[in-house]
C-alpha cells in the first residue's frame, strides 16, 4: 500500500517535472521571439522610469523615489501578469495545437497537470523580471538604501500563488472556447490592471472603482513590495499584508481548481476538447 | 472478463449557440452495445459522422456518455477514469503534438505522463521507430518539418510507448502512403499476436479492416448495424443466388449503409 502511495508520488512528481521541462523546452523553440518580448518588456519599464524623470527635470514637484515607485509597478505587473497569463494560456495553447485530448487522457492528476504549469509560470517569471530589472538597474540604476529585501520578495512569492489561482480561473474560458476565451482573458488583465494601483494609489481611481481594488492580490502585493523597497517596511508592516495574500491565495487556488473541475466535466459533456472546439 | 465492453451506450450533442432560441440536439451515438474478448482486433467502420470518433472519445475518457455503460478491463471510463486511462492509449486521426518540439521530446514528455522510467523508454521508443520505418536521424527534427506519414507514425510511437493492454485506433492509416500503411498493420498484428494487445481500430479501408480484424462492426448514423466475422457478415448479406465467401467487405458495407468506398473517400477529400 505504502510502496503503491509512493510510486504513484513519484510519477505525479515526474509529471510536474515533464510540464515544466516541455514548457521550458517550447521557450527555448520560440527563443527569438522571447529576446523581444524581454526586450520589449525591458523598453516598457524604461520609459516608465523616464517619465518619473521627465517630471523631476521639469520642475514638477514629485517625491525623490518616485522613479522606483512606477519602476516597481511596472516589474510587479510583468511578474505577475506572465504568471497570470502563463497559466491562462498553457490551455489555449494546448488548444490551439490540438494536444489538450492527450493531456486529458494522461494518467494523472488535474493538480498534477495544474501544478507543473504554475510551477513553470512562477519559475519563468522569476527569471524574466530578474533579467528586466538588471536591464533598468544598469540604466537607470536603482539605489535602496533602506530596502528590506527579503520581505519584498516573500511578498512577492505569496503574491504569486493568488495569480496561479486567478490564472486557474482565467484558464477555464479557453477550455471552453479558443479563441473567445483568450478574448474574455485579456479583458480579466485588463481589469486587474486598472484597479491594482500599479502605476497609481487606488485612492486616484474613481470611487466606485476603488471597490474593485479590495479583491485584487496585486493591490496588496504591490503595497507590500513598495513598503519593503522604498521605506524598509519591517514585518509590523508586512504580517498583515502577507496575511490578507495567503488568504486570498487560499480562496483563490481551491476556488480556480474547482472551477476548472466544473468547466472540464462540461467540456466533457458537451464534446468541447476537439480540436476545433 | 472482457476488455472492451458497450451496452446500450448513447450520446448526443446540441448545435448552435445556447442564447439560439431552436437549438438542435444531434444523436452521435445510439444504442450501441459490443463487447471485445481480450487480445482481440475489433474494427469499426464507418462513413464520417457515423459515430467512430465519438465512441472511440468516451472510451478514452474524453467525453461522457449521456447514457449507457462503457467498461475497459472492468473499469468504468466516467467513475474511474485514472484506472481506464493507465490501462488503454489512443490514435487519433489527426496527430496532435507540439510542432515545435522534435519528436524525441514529445515522446519524452509523453512517456513520463505516464510514468515510463527514461531508460526502459528510450530503448522501447527506438524498437518502436525502427518497426515503424522512422529513421533514427528523423526523431531529433522538430513535427512541423516531418511529413503528415511521418508524424502519424510518431503518434503511434507516442500511443506504444505506455505500453497500454487496450489501444484505440482511431483511422491510424489515414494519410499514410502504401508503404507506411502496409509499415504500420504489420506493427499491429505484431502488437496483437507478441504483446497481446486489445485494439479497437476505426477505419473507411476495407482491405484493412479484413486484413487485421477478427471481428468487424458496421456503423451507420450513430447505431451499429451488423457486427461479427466475415463470413458472419457475408452470410448476413448474401442475396439467395449468389455464394456468400465471394462478398468482398466493401459489398457487405454498400448493402448494409448504402455508402460505396468511393463515396466516403468523397467526404473524406472534400
Amino acid at each position: 500500500m505504502l510502496n503503491k502511495a509512493k510510486r504513484i508520488g513519484q510519477h505525479e512528481a515526474q509529471a510536474v517535472m515533464a510540464f515544466v521541462e516541455r514548457q521550458f523546452a517550447l521557450s527555448r523553440r520560440y527563443f527569438a521571439w522571447e529576446i523581444v518580448f524581454l526586450f520589449y518588456t525591458i523598453v516598457n519599464t524604461l520609459t516608465i522610469a523616464f517619465i518619473a524623470i521627465g517630471m523631476q527635470e521639469q520642475g514638477h514637484q514629485v517625491k525623490p523615489d518616485y522613479i522606483f515607485y512606477l519602476v516597481i509597478g511596472a516589474l510587479m505587473w510583468g511578474f505577475l501578469g506572465v504568471i497570470f497569463r502563463e497559466v491562462s494560456e498553457s490551455v489555449s495553447w494546448e488548444r490551439w495545437e490540438g494536444t489538450i485530448e492527450q493531456t486529458f487522457m494522461a494518467p494523472i492528476h488535474r493538480l498534477t497537470h495544474l501544478g507543473g504549469i504554475c510551477t513553470y509560470a512562477v519559475l519563468y517569471g522569476f527569471i524574466r523580471t530578474i533579467l528586466v530589472l538588471g536591464a533598468v538597474g544598469l540604466i537607470v540604476g536603482m539605489h535602496l538604501p533602506h530596502a528590506n529585501f527579503a520581505g519584498a520578495l516573500l511578498v512577492l512569492a505569496v503574491a504569486s500563488l493568488s495569480f496561479v489561482g486567478l490564472g486557474l480561473m482565467a484558464a477555464v474560458l479557453p477550455l471552453l472556447s479558443p479563441e473567445k476565451g483568450a478574448q474574455a482573458t485579456h479583458i480579466m488583465e485588463g481589469l486587474i490592471l486598472l484597479v491594482s494601483g500599479i502605476y497609481y494609489p487606488v485612492s486616484a481611481l474613481p470611487q466606485w472603482l476603488q471597490m474593485f481594488s479590495v479583491f485584487s492580490p496585486a493591490t496588496y502585493a504591490l503595497q507590500g513590495v513598495r513598503a519593503a523597497l522604498l521605506e524598509g517596511a519591517g514585518w509590523s508592516i508586512l504580517g498583515p499584508i502577507l496575511l490578507r495574500l495567503f488568504l486570498m491565495a487560499g480562496v483563490l487556488i481551491p476556488l480556480g481548481l474547482f472551477i476548472f473541475g466544473l468547466a472540464e466535466a462540461y467540456a466533457k459533456r458537451a464534446g468541447l476538447l476537439k480540436r476545433n472546439g | 472478463m472482457f476488455a472492451i465492453e458497450c451496452q446500450n451506450v448513447c450520446k448526443s450533442f446540441v448545435d448552435g449557440p445556447f442564447w439560439a432560441k431552436k437549438r438542435k440536439r444531434v444523436m452521435a451515438v445510439k444504442d450501441i452495445s459490443f463487447q471485445v474478448p481480450r487480445g482481440e482486433i475489433f474494427g469499426l467502420l464507418g462513413a464520417n459522422g457515423s459515430g467512430k470518433s465519438t465512441l472511440i472519445r468516451m472510451l478514452s475518457t474524453l467525453l461522457l456518455p449521456d447514457a449507457g455503460q462503457l467498461r475497459i478491463l472492468g473499469h468504468d471510463p466516467t467513475a474511474d477514469p485514472m484506472q481506464v486511462r493507465r490501462l488503454i492509449n489512443r490514435v487519433a486521426v489527426d496527430a496532435a503534438f507540439f510542432k515545435k518540439l522534435s519528436a524525441r521530446e514529445n515522446l519524452n514528455y509523453a512517456s513520463r505522463l505516464y510514468g515510463q522510467s527514461p531508460s526502459r523508454q528510450a530503448s522501447r521508443m527506438q524498437w518502436i521507430l525502427n518497426h515503424l520505418g522512422l529513421a533514427p536521424e528523423k526523431i531529433d527534427e522538430p513535427i512541423e518539418d516531418m511529413s503528415r506519414g511521418m508524424q502519424q507514425k510518431v503518434a503511434i510511437a507516442r500511443a506504444l510507448l505506455s505500453v497500454p493492454p487496450v489501444l484505440l485506433l482511431d483511422e491510424p492509416t489515414t494519410g499514410l502512403d502504401p508503404v507506411s500503411r502496409k509499415q504500420v498493420r504489420s506493427f499491429i498484428q505484431h502488437l496483437q499476436q507478441d504483446e497481446g494487445t486489445t485494439i479497437l481500430l476505426t477505419t473507411h479501408d476495407m482491405e484493412e479492416a479484413q486484413a487485421l480484424c477478427q471481428r468487424i462492426a458496421i456503423m451507420a448514423k450513430g447505431e451499429i448495424i451488423a457486427v461479427g466475422r466475415l463470413p458472419e457478415l457475408q452470410q448476413q448479406v448474401a442475396h439467395p443466388t449468389e455464394s456468400p465467401a465471394d462478398i468482398s467487405l466493401e459489398t457487405i458495407f454498400f448493402r448494409l449503409t448504402g455508402v460505396t468506398q468511393e463515396e466516403i473517400h468523397y467526404v473524406e477529400q472534400s
